[in-house]
């Protein structure tokens, strides 16, 4: 970013450029500037009034959109980052604006979502006096911030800001937050410019890949007669699609995605054989115990994608590559570690082994997945009843957009069900929250990802217990315009839930009835358009009208009420336990 | 299996960092035994040393999650066997009946024990050494009104470190060079994972 333009230091009668007076709050945002920053979402409040002040005057270099609540202003910025590869940027004032950060920390920390956040402070004098809006954001934050600071002092903002933004970016990505009381926002201090970071002697976010691993890792695959690759969202933060597709064309692996790895692949890809894990594809799950040797790239083995671990690939050899030391042998003890990032070892690794094909390891595939179709699928996208399914709209949406949309999900059975079957042609296009599972993620993440691929259609697919949870977004959709689709999945139940109380606890049906509102007349309340529909016959037209209508459009699709997802593998049980029915 | 681990956790001094560290052992409900921050043998450089009872396993994997916090450069573990350590002690105890009743003389010769302050009411005496040697003392000054007692906690130099100052230049440098490499073959993948 070199182009950025950023405060000029005076140079005064042709002398070397001097340092000059600044506030912290000015500091802040040149640090804004000078990282890239062109989006932040936040929220005023009295703590962080020196900031926003600064503000207003930078409002044509600094796009800053309002939200409804913090949780939605950090959920926006993880949509940000999630489409963009870029760190995300919130702004909140101290005590309760903080503490309704926290779930959005805790999510974009399990998720490796980079951002940094800031949140105002009391003066630095009353710290510890229970002072108005005063709360212990440090501590509170520690466990969900992958680093965090409190300045006291303005001349400090430079340079943590530059740390901030470096460890949020770098390694393995997560949440900072810094926490800047309101003396040291006020404070005039000797700005001298700012630096980037790009050293802390204490941090190493890349390793020096091992080479004898990588020796030791073609061996195994070339070797092989049945290798069966499982990749996760590093594929993603590494900026490795490439490097990956070229792996997998030339070993021809058979590759299945966790729903962070969604999109890194194209749906239609002949090695992609699907999805992983408890509501994942029936082949991937069964064929996970049959492989001989387990290549996970940029996957952490979840407990949703092993099921029970005593029950998970025990016969196979695990090449495990991640950039986190502390998730090799976590989880499944590897065989070979790759410790690195993926953009560099894959490439190595795809150097080192032999092209080859496996059809008849590809046919199983097929075979669990013929079986799937005629168990599950057909009647998901094909339903014979008059009630409609989750499935078959996701169907008809792939039809219309191409797969070319971005998809923003929330959390529960609409989830599984998007992430099954939504198309994708091209990464950084699936949007969820997997690690945290944090129901109403969906709507504020989408308003983040319309700003982060302002020139891609954003679909957000929700629930209508999701929706409620963060509805009040509509307002930050209204005010900014924002374009996103938001497609309710409407199954009048917390239909996760009450699948697992169907089928795990003799359908005691506790507390699961939720009641919507009319969500038509609520968006219409807020300006935004909608339409909702029951009939089938109405849905290629009214999800037509919601894709090119000009501007937010709402579609609520009442869907079948006691539906289930499958396949499921139940928790306790070892993947090839998964059941179909 | 269960047994005595130290942990040993070269740091940046940072505000909040004991916290960082400290809630690593609590989420998963594992009780310190016994916690020491110090300097180290480098100017500015931290030293932690912790005291748990757990497996092997779990061990290792909360060190990798410690040593990746972004302000510890350094984790290491080890049995009791591995390492030298001492605890400090101070024992308070009535003048009058240690003057009368004990022989001073042959109760520190026996415990390795000082007399840190002589006062006409109370006497400090101090020892240092392993968990059952500083308890044994205990024991034998309680028939005598032991009033006070307090124990450090444990702090442990690991026998066959070199020290951290070689170890420090590596991270000091930009990009890790192949001398930072600790383990060029398979067979030490334990310690192969972290700089």
């Amino acid at each position: 970013m070199s182009s950025v333009d950023t405060l000029p230091l005076q140079s005064e009668n042709g002398t070397e450029p001097e340092s000059r007076q600044v506030s912290g709050s000015v500091a802040v945002l040149e640090a804004m500037l000078a990282e890239g920053v062109t989006t932040i979402f936040g929220y005023p409040g009295g703590a962080i009034m020196p900031i926003y002040d600064a503000l207003y005057d930078y409002r044509d270099k600094l796009e800053h959109i309002l939200v409804r609540h913090e949780q939605g202003g950090i959920h926006a910025a993880q949509g940000y980052a999630r489409v963009s590869g870029r760190t995300g940027v919130v702004f909140a004032t101290s005590g309760p604006g903080a503490t309704n950060l926290v779930t959005g920390l805790a999510d974009a920390m399990i998720d490796s979502n980079p951002l940094v956040c800031i949140t105002g402070q009391v003066f630095a004098h009353l710290l510890g006096t229970d002072a108005f809006q005063e709360t212990d954001v440090i501590n509170i934050t520690t466990p969900v911030t992958k680093w965090n600071y409190q300045v006291t002092d303005a001349s400090e903002i430079p340079a943590v800001l530059a740390k901030a933004f470096y460890i949020a970016g770098s390694g393995r990505p997560g949440p900072v937050l810094i926490d800047i009381t309101k003396n040291a926002q006020l404070q005039l201090f000797d700005y001298k410019g700012y630096t980037k970071c790009t050293h802390i002697r204490s941090y190493r976010p890349a390793p020096v890949v091992r080479k004898e691993y990588i020796e030791e890792a073609a061996k195994l695959i070339n070797e092989a007669e049945r290798p069966f690759v499982i990749f996760g969202q590093g594929v993603i933060l590494g900026k490795a699609e490439k490097e990956f597709k070229a792996f997998l064309e030339k070993s021809g692996i058979p590759a299945a995605w966790t729903i962070l790895g969604l999109s890194a692949l194209p749906t239609d890809h002949p090695l992609n054989v699907g999805m992983l894990g408890m509501h994942g594809n029936y082949g991937p799950n069964v064929l996970t115990n049959q492989c001989d040797v387990l290549i996970a790239i940029g996957m952490r083995f979840d407990d949703r994608v092993t099921g029970r671990l005593d029950k998970y690939a025990k016969q196979a050899k695990v090449i495990h590559l991640d950039i986190d030391p502390a998730e090799i042998d976590k989880n499944i003890k590897s065989t070979v570690p790759v410790w690195g990032d993926c953009k560099e070892t894959l490439p190595l690794l795809t150097e080192k082994v032999n092209a080859r094909v496996f059809p008849q390891w590809l046919q199983l595939f097929k075979e669990h997945q013929q079986k799937e179709e005629e168990a599950v699928i057909q009647n998901e996208l094909n339903p014979t009843t008059d009630i409609m399914s989750m499935g078959e709209v996701i169907n008809v949406l792939n039809e219309l957009s191409g797969g070319d949309a971005i998809i923003v999900t929330d959390v529960g059975q609409h989830q599984m069900v998007a992430c099954r079957y939504a198309k994708f042609n091209k990464s950084l296009s699936n949007v969820t929250s997997g690690g945290l599972g944090t129901m109403g993620f969906g709507l504020p993440a989408a308003i983040g990802a319309k700003f982060g691929a302002p020139d891609r259609t954003v679909v957000a697919i929700i629930g209508d217990g999701g929706i409620q949870m963060t509805i009040q977004e509509f307002g930050t959709i209204m005010q900014s315009n924002v374009n996103v689709k938001i497609l309710i999945l409407n199954n009048r139940f917390l239909g996760m839930v009450r699948q697992w109380q169907q089928l795990f606890h003799e359908k005691r049906y506790s507390f699961v009835d939720i009641e919507s509102p009319d969500y038509v007349m609520v968006a219409k309340g807020y300006h935004i358009e909608g339409r909702s529909i029951s009939e089938r016959s109405d849905l290629r037209d009214a999800l037509h009208e919601m894709l090119t209508h000009n501007g937010p459009y709402l579609l609520e699709v009442m869907v079948g009420k006691e539906n289930n997802v499958f396949p499921m593998v139940p928790q306790g049980c070892g993947v090839a336990e998964i059941r179909l029915k | 299996m269960k047994q005595e681990y130290t942990i040993t956790a070269y740091t940046e001094n940072q505000i909040g960092l004991l916290n960082r560290i400290a809630i690593m052992f609590s989420r998963r409900k594992i009780n310190i035994e016994s916690l020491n921050t110090s300097p180290s043998e480098i100017d500015g450089i931290h030293r932690f040393t912790i005291v748990i009872q757990e497996a092997e396993d779990v061990v290792r994997k909360l060190s990798r999650q410690i040593e990746k916090q972004v302000d510890v450069l350094k984790v290491y573990f080890n049995t009791n066997e591995e390492i030298i350590w001492q605890e400090l002690a101070l024992y308070k105890v009535p003048t009058d009946e240690i003057a009368e009743k004990v022989k001073v003389e042959r109760l520190l010769r026996e415990h390795g024990a000082r007399a840190v302050v002589i006062r006409k009411d109370y006497t400090i005496f101090e020892t240092s050494g392993h968990r059952e040697e500083t308890d044994k003392l205990i024991s034998v000054l309680a028939p005598f009104g032991l009033i006070e007692f307090v124990r450090s906690a444990r702090v442990a130099i690991i026998k066959s470190s070199k020290g951290f100052h070689e170890k420090l230049k590596e991270f000091e440098q930009l990009k890790p060079g192949d001398e930072v490499v600790e383990n060029e073959y398979l067979g030490n993948r334990n310690d192969v994972f972290s700089m």
